[in-house]
């Protein structure tokens, strides 16, 4: 579904800032493939996020989408094969508009957009059926601006429009770390749903351990640009936070110093 | 200071806010729905009435000049719109950079700085003579309002489209934008596009308005432009909601502007400070938000939904 083929990428070369955040980085998910991403502040997760996206091209290295070369596709174009969710509740959703228009925005992803009406009567009511599916209650709120929605809301109805049209590829980047802890375990009760009913192949960044181990059914650990671990099938059921802090410190040589893995 | 005087004044300056309201439909466009502020418009401002008053001199029918003109503004926006998106220039500075050499180009349009046209010997659509006197269909202030009234329908229409819906979007969230499959830098353009036809087609039709072109009737456009847009937004704000009634508000504003402008002159203030008030005006108007945020804010309310 998703192959990643030996990526390069450096921010800031030949600066002081110099940083190679992808080194040579190879993955490949098979269709159907919940695949839940752990690592440390710097590791080169969201980068790895960022470069399937197209938010800018990579240095080197080929990024193929269900067999299509992606590589040189800028992120509009890519946009077609990918349901994206952010970690800032503010960046997935247009504030200044309508629920449902917002909903009809992600509806024409990957289409030709141009002088047809931008909402349709039937497709309000498809939407009303679609958010009551959350029981947020936002089915009663079609016309209310998104920024009326407190964060969760808005996460919840972003996920919704990620994958409004079925993505090839859902990318999900720690879009439970800005909520409180109870609205986050909502958040991701929905993504589950939604993921298991439309079968999507899906790449989740989390920094919590325990939700990497009890979401998906494969886990990898990234490092300086570079995949660690990477865990499937039964072996990833038998997983404990203990054994995932023992890898890291077995790769890296040294202790796991993000707080929040260990607290989460 | 006749009383009889400023009455006398008013439908002249009602319909000078009608023309500049177009101008301000346009400002809006860029500033309040692309988010940016497109300085370019000092320079359409004057564009659009050379190429409309040129034509015209030449014996083209003022609706085609007028569509021209509309057309020349257009690939001014065009222009800005390739310096910022292809180019990658801040929005003001490529606007900036375009007015400038608009400058250029309209002297060379009209092949000086100053081009009459007289309205006796040309069909013109609208004039400062047809205001008081003639039939009314030929009056310049209902004009002006129908083709406004067309306008803002026509927008209405645009906005509520695909295309215009994921105008909207990019303005409010280019990042979400793109992430949803929308070009942000072609829609950019559009937008740019879009707002300097408009604001070519309102200097056409000034420039028919008082009998000439002139190089620098566009100076400190996008001022009165922003004013029309706070003003209107000011008064009317809360009771227009809808997006074409908006619009009609920033018309409104518009017309607010040039009344307010009228009776300033008819107190006996010295004209040349004239732009020197406006520019405070707009620059306090502006900075309301900003201090509303900072000195009133009220405190967050607790508690709210229990819904996520």
């Amino acid at each position: 579904m998703l192959e990643l083929k030996n990526l390069y990428k450096t921010f800031n070369p030949g600066t002081i800032n110099e940083k190679t955040a992808l080194n040579g980085l190879s993955l490949k998910l098979n269709d159907g493939d919940f695949v839940t991403v752990i690592g440390g502040n710097g590791a080169g997760k969201s980068t790895m996020l960022n470069a399937v996206a197209g938010t800018w091209f990579v240095d080197e290295g080929q990024i193929l989408i269900d067999g299509v070369d992606v590589t040189k596709l800028p992120e509009y174009k890519r946009a077609a094969y990918l349901g994206r969710v952010f970690q800032d509740p503010m960046t997935g959703t247009a504030a200044t508009m309508e629920i449902q228009e917002n909903l009809a925005l992600a509806k024409r992803r990957g289409k030709t957009r141009f002088l047809r009406p931008g909402i349709s009567k039937s497709e309000s009511a498809e939407y009303r059926e679609l958010l009551k599916v959350l029981g947020l209650g936002l089915e009663d709120r079609l016309t209310s601006k998104v920024g009326l929605l407190s964060g969760g809301q808005r996460q919840a109805l972003t996920l919704l429009m990620a994958t409004l049209q079925k993505p090839k590829l859902l990318l999900l980047d720690e879009h439970t770390a800005a909520l409180d802890p109870k609205t986050a375990a909502k958040v991701l009760e929905i993504t589950d749903m939604i993921v298991n009913r439309d079968h999507l192949t899906t790449l989740m960044i989390t920094h919590n351990m325990k939700d990497a181990i009890q979401h998906g059914n494969r886990l990898i650990m990234m490092m300086n640009g570079q995949i660690i671990l990477d865990i499937a099938g039964e072996d990833k059921k038998k997983l404990t936070v203990r054994d995932l802090l023992d890898q890291f410190e077995h790769a890296s040589g040294e202790a796991f110093t993000n707080d929040s893995a260990l607290l989460g | 200071m006749e009383i009889m005087n400023l009455i006398n004044a008013l439908p002249g300056a009602a319909a000078q806010g009608l023309i500049w309201g177009v101008m301000a439909i346009g400002v809006y466009l860029t500033y309040r729905i692309l988010d940016v502020a497109d300085l370019t418009v000092d320079g359409t401002m004057c564009t659009g009435g050379a190429v409309c008053i040129m034509l015209m001199l030449s014996g083209c029918n003022v609706w085609v000049a007028m569509l021209a003109a509309t057309g020349a503004g257009m690939l001014a926006g065009l222009v800005t719109g390739i310096f910022h998106t292809f180019m990658g220039i801040p929005a003001i500075l490529a606007g900036i950079l375009t007015q400038l050499s608009l400058y250029s180009v309209n002297l060379k349009i009209m092949g000086k700085a100053n081009q009459a046209i007289n309205v006796d010997k040309y069909d013109l659509l609208v004039s400062l003579r047809y205001i008081k006197n003639v039939p009314v269909w030929q009056n310049t202030i209902l004009i002006v309002a129908v083709i406004i009234l067309v306008l803002i329908a026509l927008l209405y229409w645009f906005f509520g489209t695909e295309l215009g819906c994921s105008l909207r979007a990019t303005g409010c969230n280019p990042n979400m934008s793109r992430a949803q499959g929308i070009n942000t830098a072609r829609n950019t353009v559009i937008g740019l596009m879009l707002s300097n036809g408009l604001v070519a087609f309102s200097s056409a039709l000034l420039a028919q308005y008082q009998g000439f072109s002139d190089v620098n009737m566009g100076r400190g456009a996008i001022v009165i432009g922003l004013a029309a847009v706070i003003i209107g937004e000011a008064v009317f704000g809360k009771i227009f909601r809808n997006f074409g009634f908006k619009l009609l508000g920033v018309v409104l504003g518009s017309i607010l502007y040039y009344l307010v402008l009228q009776t300033v002159i008819w107190l006996g203030i010295d004209t040349d400070l004239l732009k020197l008030l406006s520019a405070l005006v707009v620059a306090v108007f502006l900075a309301f938000p900003y201090w509303k945020g900072k000195y009133f804010s009220k405190p967050a309310k607790k508690g709210g939904s229990t819904n996520a």
